[in-house]
């Protein structure tokens, strides 16, 4: 059926208001758009690795899920939705659960790239009817802005602060697209928030509806982390898309789709100069920096262009 | 079975406070107010509005109710003021405004 | 009606998890523990059982399947040792903190530091203070029972508490003894199904699991927690009542051999206590007062009951298969410290044995009650000391 954005805005919310993300906060954002896309007669059951959205979220008594929703550790909602499917899978076989359920695990950076990367590999690997959302918000923000796998290069972060001697994280961003691909799962997409939600809403709906393991990585802006004003988040996204930094691209059994292309691929300043954490790379001397970033970026997107063809 | 989470506060002893904080029927945060973050406020300018709901997808916070495929007014009591609505509309149909005016 | 069996601990914990036909078992093998979900995995490949089994890939992961899958309203089983159990520390207090009755073979090994394979309780004692119920089998019938009990005292509406059913590795584990197994009909009706009131796959009432507690709350929830565990020594009787009216074995929270009148006594857990039972025959027939008391639950901590078996003893053993690392002796000891209060009336000490598997064979055990008798008789003890508390069978 073709996209109609209307209609999406239309669904009851799945994520009430009164949680305690920031101001301006990505990953709401992308909570809310990634639950629109779910048929409203739909059961899902919910994890939640620690991390913002979780402690935001549910402070108790204070639930802003309206399904039925799970927190347990930070490094774990791989293997505690694959427990949750598993009952399921269980439950309906002996007739206790009548009901269809679809399952959805989120996490962040740091819980979906570094701390719980295993967890959600077997995850992946074991074949559980489920989708595991990645908010990519490029370092650990719940405890203050330190490095991820996922920071990119020469990003000023508080355990990787640009100093006089060492400029930012000396180490490129780690592609868990990919790796998740390399999974040979039936489902992988990439997308983060464009005008009408389309590209996120369609990529959800694939991954909710294949049947199997399904990955989605959102970047998810951080205003607090990024420092940019917090009113810019759909500028600080398209220009990950123009400037092709974060790519719109899918792979379904295998194959790849690029859902977006640039008409003209932007140059990389206009994605890093609005953000606070690349503020040392426009100093004057520091412009082999934003150089080495573009390289970085090329090299990437000339890859996946291949893998496109 | 019970539901549980309701009229929990600061008072609730051991014996009463839910089992392993298990709250039910989801949505509870509707009643914790995050409107006095705000520093600054969206105004609606109806007459400016074409209904693309673009502010609505891009709110944070769920304070754009959409009733028959139409946004309404803000719903005050969780808007932070983050101004990302105001920035997304193509018809400033929105209006930041400073909380005392 | 029973069938008599010849089975190892592993085998008959296996068995115990089929015939009560668990909904989910997620388990990933350590040794001595790995025959468990692999003779699992052979009943499920054999269409004997229907259980859906998690081939996880970490015990980190095992537990939190485990977790998950309870929480979703499924009963949940994992088997486990020494290091898995250290990598699972994090989410065992969570699932004890969700008050999930998951239930879990331990199967007890040294934990790494430097590596071994073999028997201690250095993982079960590191695992004391996660809020899960600890039951120790002394052989391979208790290891069976206890599993087939602990289903229903996890599930008990005023537990709601995980059970680690913990059973000496290799030594229970692997030895193949005779035991009389339950009909498959008469385990299901004893352990019923699983109904949680709370669960996450029921669409008449969403639930929301697992907040973040401000300091408002956390302490009211960890009061009620340790409400669970102080009702469960009342639970654990009960349900062993009902148990051994089924099969004729009574069991209780501990059990105490010829303590009567002893005058030397050895508290001690797990399968030593056969070694010490022997032991006190021999003493016995000539004439000696000596007794033993065996903790099968320790956790709940049963400090009463051995409160009261200790009538009037003149010096207490109490033995730790962990090195408590304390300064001040092992863990056992120093929870039977506190249920007497300091008002004990007679000397009470400490040893530590049976590190990484070093042997407890019947001379080791006549050694400690040959020690206690110096004890009384006011002579300087022989024993290997450190500190206040005292080795068996170190070498120095």
């Amino acid at each position: 059926m073709a996209y109609n954005f209307k209609e999406e805005m239309n669904k009851p919310e799945r994520f009430a208001g009164g949680h305690r993300l920031c101001a301006g906060c990505g990953a709401g954002v992308m909570a809310r758009n990634v639950l629109r896309a779910i048929d409203e007669d739909d059961n899902i059951a919910i994890v939640n690795a620690t991390g913002c959205l979780q402690a935001a979220t549910f402070s108790y008594p204070y639930i802003t899920w309206e399904d039925s929703w799970i927190h347990s550790a930070f490094e774990n909602a791989g293997a505690t939705c694959g427990g949750m499917e598993a009952a399921y899978r269980a439950l309906e076989k002996r007739g206790k659960v009548k009901e269809k359920y679809k399952f959805l695990a989120f996490g962040g950076d740091g819980g979906s790239y570094d701390i719980g990367f295993q967890s959600l590999s077997g995850a992946m690997e074991r074949n559980h009817d489920m989708v595991y959302i990645c908010y990519d918000n490029e370092a650990y923000m719940n405890t203050g802005i330190q490095r991820s796998s996922s920071t990119s290069r020469f990003t000023d972060t508080t355990t990787t602060p640009a100093g006089s001697v060492v400029p930012g994280k000396p180490q490129n961003k780690k592609n868990l697209t990919e790796i998740m691909v390399a999974h040979s799962i039936p489902y992988v997409g990439q997308t983060t928030f464009l005008a009408n939600m389309k590209d996120l809403n369609e990529k959800t709906k694939k991954a909710v509806y294949t049947e199997g393991p399904a990955f989605l990585n959102v970047l998810a802006p951080c205003t607090r982390g990024w420092r940019y004003d917090m009113a810019d988040l759909l500028d600080i996204t398209k220009a990950a898309v123009e400037t092709c930094f974060w790519p719109l691209f899918e792979v379904e059994n295998g194959k790849y789709k690029l859902t977006y292309e640039p008409k003209k691929k932007l140059p990389i300043e206009e994605y890093l100069r609005p953000q606070g954490r690349f503020k040392h790379m426009f100093k004057k001397g520091n412009e082999w920096m934003i150089e080495e970033f573009q390289k970085e970026v090329d090299l990437k997107w000339e890859m996946l262009l291949k893998k496109c063809e | 079975m019970r539901q549980l989470g309701d009229g929990i506060n600061a008072k609730v002893t051991w014996k009463e406070i839910t089992l392993a904080g298990i709250v039910t029927d989801g949505g509870k945060s509707k009643d914790f107010e995050t409107g006095d973050w705000r520093n600054s406020k969206p105004v609606w300018l109806a007459e400016n509005c074409k209904q693309c709901l673009i502010c609505t997808a891009f709110c944070p916070d769920s304070s754009i109710p959409v009733k028959d495929k139409k946004r309404v007014d803000f719903e005050y009591k969780h808007c932070k003021g983050c101004g990302i609505c105001e920035k997304v509309c193509p018809f400033n149909a929105i209006e930041m405004k400073g909380e005392e005016e | 009606m029973g069938i008599k069996d010849r089975l190892s601990g592993n085998e008959a914990t296996a068995m115990a998890m089929k015939s009560m036909n668990m909904d989910v078992m997620a388990a990933f093998p350590i040794t001595p523990s790995t025959e468990i979900p692999e003779q699992f995995s052979q009943y499920v490949a054999n269409g004997l059982t229907d259980t859906v089994f998690v081939p996880v890939e970490s015990e980190h992961s095992a537990m939190s399947a485990c977790i998950g899958s309870q929480a979703a309203g499924a009963r949940s089983c994992t088997a486990t040792s020494s290091n898995g159990l250290a990598l699972m520390h994090e989410m065992l207090h969570i699932a004890s903190a969700m008050r999930l009755p998951i239930t879990m073979a331990c199967i007890t090994r040294a934990i790494t530091g430097p590596i071994n394979i073999h028997n201690d309780h250095s993982d079960a004692m590191s695992s004391r203070d996660c809020g899960w119920i600890q039951i120790h089998a002394e052989d391979v019938q208790e290891a069976y029972d206890n599993y087939i009990m602990s289903v229903r005292i996890a599930e008990h509406k005023k537990v709601l508490l995980p059970v680690m059913i913990c059973q000496d590795g290799f030594i229970t584990s692997h030895a193949v003894e005779n035991v009389e197994l339950l009909e498959e009909e008469d385990i299901r009706s004893f352990v019923g199904f699983y109904e949680p009131d709370y669960y996450l796959l029921n669409p008449e009432l969403k639930v929301a699991m697992g907040p973040y507690d401000p300091p408002t709350y956390l302490m009211e929830h960890k009061r009620q927690q340790a409400e669970a565990m102080i009702d469960s020594l009342d639970v654990i009787k009960e349900i062993y009542d009902e148990f051994g009216k089924l099969t004729g074995r009574y069991y209780d929270l501990i059990e105490t051999y010829k303590i009567e009148d002893a005058e030397r006594i050895i508290i001690l857990l797990g399968s030593s206590a056969g070694t010490a039972k022997i032991v006190v025959d021999e003493l016995r027939s000539k004439g000696e007062k000596v007794g033993i008391i065996k903790i099968r639950s320790y956790r709940p901590f049963p400090g009463k009951l051995i409160r009261e078996a200790l009538k009037s003893p003149k010096v207490v053993a109490v033995l730790d298969k962990a090195e408590g690392l304390s300064s001040i002796g092992g863990p056992v000891y120093s929870d039977v410290c506190a249920a007497l209060n300091g008002n004990a009336g007679f000397k009470i000490v400490n040893y530590i044995y049976g590190i990484g598997g070093r042997d407890v064979r019947t001379d080791d055990i006549h050694e400690v009650f040959a020690d206690l008798q110096d004890d009384i008789d006011g002579k300087e003890s022989k024993a290997k000391t450190a500190a206040n508390y005292r080795y068996l069978a170190l070498r120095e």
